[in-house]
């Protein structure tokens, strides 16, 4: 078996938007001083005009993008996603989403994965601000390749669009022919016993728990939830049918993300019992990445543990 | 001057008095002091064309201080944008005339606003679209002297600077006055002039309520090449209306349908 690449996430975003750059005239790439961290400074070596740098604002750097938006320009706005979310929340709601402006949020270092920098830099609530605001599009996705068809792929969207990507390398999992389709939730694995939707590198994480309980005789189906909102209803109820249990696992706060997300759609159309692999309502804290996973549960053996849960409820 | 605006003054101070009277509700004060400078923007400076809202290569006008919608809304209703007929629905339900601006609703607006400080943040945005495509249209924002104890006002007032947006001019409609009193005393943001200044722009002090100066400030701007600039426009809250005026109980108040008399026998 081939050994899986890791890639940090950002890097797909920068690789996508450099594709966007060579290919359209009226992208235009913002970030607030921390290209270096976002990979914009890939924009910045090679399309040096289509980059702008607002400095430490990320207010200005929103409105920025607002106004040349409303000019005609595809603006795509990067920062640390807990600062574009937290910080210019009110520029996001009431100057971009209201007009329903085409400004791409570029939210990176998302999750507690963000690591020794502690809780001040790990975005955990950034899901839960994206998703509450109307004509805004989420999208979390799984890996570096799959970022970066979510960059090209969104850049035709008559609104607003929130994307999520992590810091540290993780596994690769898709490539250039995995489909990708916006609010289509992507089925990585057939299972008949529990599903697991889950974003981010919390996909890879699924496999993994799916692969050790095939071994005991137990049926996971993995979907990648790679967009949020508009959430994928139909692929939310056919889980439901099929397998009775769902468990969600995402790397931000157990309200208002993901889980609630799916859980939003279970209780309406089709109520299984549910369990959640996320930060249970607190702040995270420094560390090593991997140490913090394991820690908060964020991981195959945290989702193992939560289908063990469903399952004993489900009965 | 091409035009006469004292009888569009006049019917302006109308408009806004009738109106907020109608709703209510809504922001007398503020919408009176900037009268002169949305007649002059809007009768001698913009480049538009009432006919055709969307056209690309017009001026932009961002009115930041969202709450003077009733000024706005009259202002591009007499030039044209819509009927007048309208402008007593302001703030009912399901009326184009929002308490504050929506852009989607009403064909003349720019962009919508009402939360303060970001309106110069889209302009920036604006201007710097038009360098990248060539375009000449020159973007202006209305700010209220006490809006810009927001942060995000010197951010964008940075932004200006940095690129020399020259196709960018604010306007401060400085009447001294904030919702809960003087605005030296709630929050002293002089000296304005030398704050701008020492952010990298053109300071164009004016009488606010003087039509030609604010047309020539006007001029003067938009001769201006390697820098933005601001006009500090002195101006009276209320303006127009003597037990309005300079009183910070008339930030947010409607007039009843006395005090809506006694104001238009006033009005000059």
């Amino acid at each position: 078996m081939k050994l899986l690449d890791y890639i940090p996430q950002r890097d797909g975003y920068g690789q996508g938007l450099l594709e966007l750059c060579a290919q359209r005239q009226d992208v235009v790439v913002l970030d607030a001083d921390v290209a270096a961290s976002t990979r914009t400074n890939w924009v910045r070596d090679q399309y040096p005009k289509e980059f702008y740098n607002v400095g430490i604002s990320e207010q200005d750097l929103v409105g920025t993008a607002a106004g040349m938006a409303l000019g005609g320009l595809i603006p795509y706005v990067s920062t640390y996603g807990v600062f574009l979310s937290g910080r210019a929340f009110d520029q996001m709601r009431t100057t971009v989403c209201y007009n329903n402006l085409k400004v791409r949020f570029g939210g990176a270092h998302a999750g507690i994965s963000v690591g020794p920098d502690g809780a001040t830099h790990q975005a955990l609530e950034d899901l839960a601000l994206a998703r509450v605001l109307p004509h805004m599009t989420v999208l979390a996705p799984c890996d570096s390749e799959e970022t970066r068809k979510a960059v090209v792929a969104a850049v035709d969207i008559d609104g607003p669009v929130y994307f999520r990507f992590g810091r540290e390398a993780v596994p690769v999992i898709t490539d250039a022919q995995t489909p990708f389709q916006l609010g289509k939730a992507r089925l990585v694995r057939p299972g008949t016993d529990c599903a697991v939707f889950a974003c981010g590198a919390m996909v890879y994480e699924a496999m993994e728990a799916a692969q050790a309980l095939a071994q005991e005789g137990v049926s996971l189906q993995v979907v990648d939830l790679h967009t949020i909102k508009p959430i994928d209803q139909a692929a939310i109820r056919a889980a439901a049918e099929t397998c009775g249990a769902i468990v969600t696992a995402e790397e931000h706060q157990l309200h208002a993300g993901l889980f609630s997300a799916v859980a939003e759609v279970v209780v309406q159309q089709c109520p299984v019992p549910m369990e959640s692999v996320s930060v249970p309502d607190c702040f995270g804290q420094s560390g090593p990445p991997e140490a913090l996973m394991d820690h908060y549960g964020l991981n195959a053996k945290g989702i193992l543990a939560a289908v063990g849960r469903v399952l004993a409820r489900k009965g | 001057m091409r035009n006469d605006l004292r009888p569009v003054c006049r019917q302006l101070r109308q408009d806004i008095l009738e109106m907020i009277c109608a709703a209510g509700s809504g922001h007398p004060g503020g919408s009176l002091s900037c009268v002169e400078i949305l007649a002059v923007l809007y009768y001698e400076v913009l480049h538009i064309d009432p006919a055709r809202p969307d056209d690309p290569e017009r001026d932009r006008f961002l009115l930041s201080k969202g709450h003077a919608a009733p000024a706005l809304y009259s202002v591009l209703a007499r030039r044209g944008y819509f009927d007048p007929k309208l402008l007593p629905t302001l703030r009912q339900l399901g009326s184009p005339l929002q308490g504050h601006p929506h852009q989607d609703r009403l064909p003349g607006l720019d962009c919508s606003s009402g939360s303060l400080g970001q309106g110069l943040s889209i302009a920036n945005g604006l201007a710097l679209a038009a360098k990248r495509q060539g375009k000449t249209y020159r973007s202006y924002c209305l700010l209220g002297d006490g809006e810009v104890q927001e942060g995000q006002i010197w951010e964008a007032a940075m932004t200006a600077a940095h690129f020399k947006l020259d196709n960018v001019c604010a306007i401060v409609d400085d009447n001294g006055v904030q919702l809960d009193g003087p605005t030296a005393q709630i929050m002293n943001v002089e000296p304005l002039g030398d704050k701008f200044a020492a952010f990298g722009w053109q300071v164009l002090p004016v009488d606010g309520h003087n039509v030609e100066d604010l047309a020539q400030a006007f001029q003067e701007a938009a001769e201006t090449k390697g820098k933005p600039t601001v006009l500090l426009a002195q101006c009276v809250k209320g303006k127009g209306v003597s037990f309005m005026e300079n009183q910070w109980a008339w930030h947010g108040k409607a007039p009843s349908r006395e005090e809506l008399a006694a104001a238009l026998a006033q009005l000059v």
